[in-house]
């Protein structure tokens, strides 16, 4: 049997325009127009560079990759809402793109009207919205704010009116754009039970996120893209362990002291970077993955009761847990002392994080501080969270005894 | 069902594909008609008021100062007429030329032939256009005006239509224009300003003495059409010369439209 889906080396370019000279004096300006001379040149950016995979009916397949890896441009293509500009896809099937809940949704429209004018747009028949309407409020739970224009609705309940509509299109080719990571926790948690029994349906989905925990939830197999290639098409276990050791550059999760500022102080964090568990520098951890910091002090004094302070921050800033150590117990190298700290793996809720770090003495006077330094994400790679992922349940998790009797 | 997805830069009018969408003509056309007079006081009552109007001022100041010969037609029956096709080709073209900016949240998000947006927009005029008739309506009984009415079951379809193709062509050209030169958005009111005084209107075809003059104003898709309704009202004859001009100028400006606009469809989500 024919795949329902054949992507045979799609790629896409883009032109982007820029002004050809670094700076230009007016006069220049008003001479080229009147020349009718065209001041921007233009740079082909390649989006998309000979992706080729084919989908097999009912598949359900995660596009993950960074930003700007080109996941939503091949959305768009896949969708017809541009073309590629080389290679072809054959397609076997009704598709559904679902790249924005509540596309088309119109202020001065009631609810009711809303349903109809969206579900006609994703593609339903007006035939189809009749028979499903009653269905739709039903999910979506406005039904009491149906002949009210939508305009008076909270942000919410505009959202679960969008998501009603998209959760009851009935395609073949479902494609969806990283559209769950919104809504309230509850509302989320009935979309993906409704996409999930969509999969086991037997429908084929193309699903987009960067939400990890929630593409293994949803996907047999994943597509990981990078700078417009793709780099790998395999399990989604496999391609989202791939993802998280991808490393971006290496300077967000590295200090490095400045050299003039802290040639005057006594004792000053010289060096600090994240690491993984076979040191290897890391800024992205897997949830079971132990975080490690290697932090490296300089001491241009004799040492006494100097302590290293470690503080965890979410990315609010807030300070998650703080550690101390004596500066005595790390290893020495002439006047450079370092070590590793491991927040043990398995503890730091999924987000992103920074560190402060500061050499303090007991009585505390403070030699060196630095705040919001070595940011890193812990990804979410199987948490109980993973459907609230965005949501702020707190920074740990913590498996905690129920006693029951 | 099977597809393909290549990058053709596709320019022939697919017509089953659009005749699969048709329901999305009628969701766009009547989200427009609903949305328009939303919040308003007087609703609806606005799409008869506008012409109306107008045809009040230029009938207390046109027609007793610039002394223009209209025939045997009260001149408030005669302005009207013209007022009403024109209206539809003014508001058609201005929502068409506007339309494809004003939804490009959704041209960037869901794919459907792009043609029926500038189309639906300017379907929507012909509501007003069917409100305004019923004032016509009503103005000719209050004037005591004959009609024909056999002439008239002609020119009314036939002047609809050629309008409509007219006011298409041009509408999908601007749209797909101002797409990529958002310039157009100050150059459509303008050129709509200015063409109501090229169009027959306020003055009769032959206002225009006969020469270069009158034959450039004869190659407005509008005037033969305006003509001819004026025509079935006073029983004349119509003037098919001047007719197949309009039919022929309308045709033109269709099909350039819609070469225009099929064209550079296809980027329009890069550049919306």
């Amino acid at each position: 049997m024919n795949a329902i889906l054949e992507i045979i080396d799609i790629s896409k370019m883009y032109r982007i325009r820029h002004e050809s000279e670094p700076y230009q004096t007016f006069r220049e300006s008003i001479i080229n127009l009147l020349k009718f001379k065209r001041t921007i040149s233009t740079e082909e950016f390649w989006a998309l560079k000979n992706i080729s995979f084919s989908v097999e009916a009912g598949e359900s397949i995660g596009i993950i990759g960074k930003n700007g890896a080109g996941k939503s441009t091949l959305l768009k293509i896949l969708s017809k809402i541009t073309p590629p500009t080389d290679g072809k896809i054959i397609g076997r099937g009704r598709v559904a793109s679902l790249l924005e809940v509540g596309t088309g949704f119109h202020p001065e429209l009631s609810g009711r009207e809303n349903i109809f004018l969206n579900g006609s747009i994703l593609g339903m028949r007006r035939k189809e919205i009749q028979n499903k309407f009653d269905a739709i409020v039903d999910f979506s739970g406005v039904e009491k704010f149906l002949d009210t224009p939508l305009k008076h609705y909270s942000s919410g309940m505009q959202l679960r009116l969008a998501f009603s509509v998209a959760a009851f299109l009935d395609p073949e080719i479902l494609i969806i754009d990283e559209v769950l990571a919104v809504g309230d926790a509850e509302f989320q948690k009935k979309c993906i039970g409704q996409m999930e029994s969509v999969t086991k349906s037997g429908r084929t989905i193309l699903f987009v996120s960067h939400q990890m925990g929630l593409v293994n939830q949803l996907c047999n197999r994943a597509i990981l893209l990078e700078k417009g290639k793709m780099i790998m098409n395999d399990s989604t276990e496999l391609v989202t362990a791939k993802y998280l050791s991808l490393r971006e550059n290496e300077a967000d999760n590295r200090f490095v002291a400045d050299p003039v500022k802290s040639s005057l102080k006594d004792f000053f964090i010289s060096e600090a970077l994240t690491v993984d568990e076979a040191n290897k520098p890391a800024e992205v951890f897997g949830f079971h993955q132990p975080i490690g910091i290697r932090i490296q002090v300089q001491a241009n004094k004799i040492l006494q009761d100097e302590i290293l302070s470690v503080a965890l921050l979410d990315k609010f800033g807030n300070r998650v847990v703080t550690i101390h150590k004596s500066i005595k117990e790390l290893n020495i190298n002439d006047n450079l002392y370092s070590g590793t700290m491991r927040i043990p793996g398995q503890l730091i809720a999924p987000n992103f994080y920074s560190f402060h770090f500061a050499v303090v003495k007991s009585d505390g006077t403070i030699f060196d501080i630095h705040e919001g330094q070595c940011r890193m994400q812990v990804a979410d790679t199987g948490t109980p969270f993973s459907q609230y992922e965005g949501k702020n349940y707190g920074s740990i998790i913590i498996n905690c005894d129920w006693q029951t009797d | 069902m099977e597809y393909e997805i290549k990058p053709t830069k596709r320019t022939r009018i697919d017509l089953p594909e659009l005749w699969t969408f048709r329901e999305l003509f009628y969701f766009f056309t009547w989200r427009d008609v609903k949305i328009k007079y939303k919040q308003t006081v007087l609703g609806a009552l606005w799409a008869i008021l506008q012409p109306f109007l107008l045809m009040v001022v230029f009938t207390l100041f046109f027609s007793k100062a610039l002394k223009i010969e209209h025939g045997v037609l009260p001149y408030p029956v005669f302005v009207y007429s013209g007022l009403m096709l024109w209206t539809i080709f003014s508001t058609g073209v201005s929502n068409a030329g506007n339309s494809m900016v004003s939804n490009a949240n959704i041209i960037k998000k869901v794919y459907f032939p792009r043609l029926i947006i500038p189309i639906s927009s300017i379907i929507s005029t012909l509501v007003d256009f069917a409100m305004t008739f019923i004032l016509f309506i009503g103005l000719l009984i209050y004037y005591r005006s004959p009609v024909s009415f056999g002439q008239l079951c002609i020119a009314l379809p036939l002047s609809v239509l050629i309008t409509l193709m007219a006011t298409i062509g041009l509408g999908s050209f601007l749209a797909a224009l101002n797409v990529r030169y958002r310039d157009f958005r100050y150059v459509i009111p303008f050129m709509i300003q200015v063409l109501l005084f090229l169009t027959p209107v306020i003055y009769p075809v032959t206002f225009i003495p006969p020469g270069i003059l009158q034959d450039l104003l004869q190659l407005n898709p509008l005037s033969g059409v305006i003509e001819a309704f004026r025509a079935a009202l006073t029983g004349s004859p119509f003037n098919w010369i001047l007719i197949g001009k309009s039919i022929g100028v309308s045709l033109l400006l269709f099909f350039i439209g819609l070469a225009y606009f099929k064209k550079t469809e296809y980027n329009f989500a890069d550049l919306a």
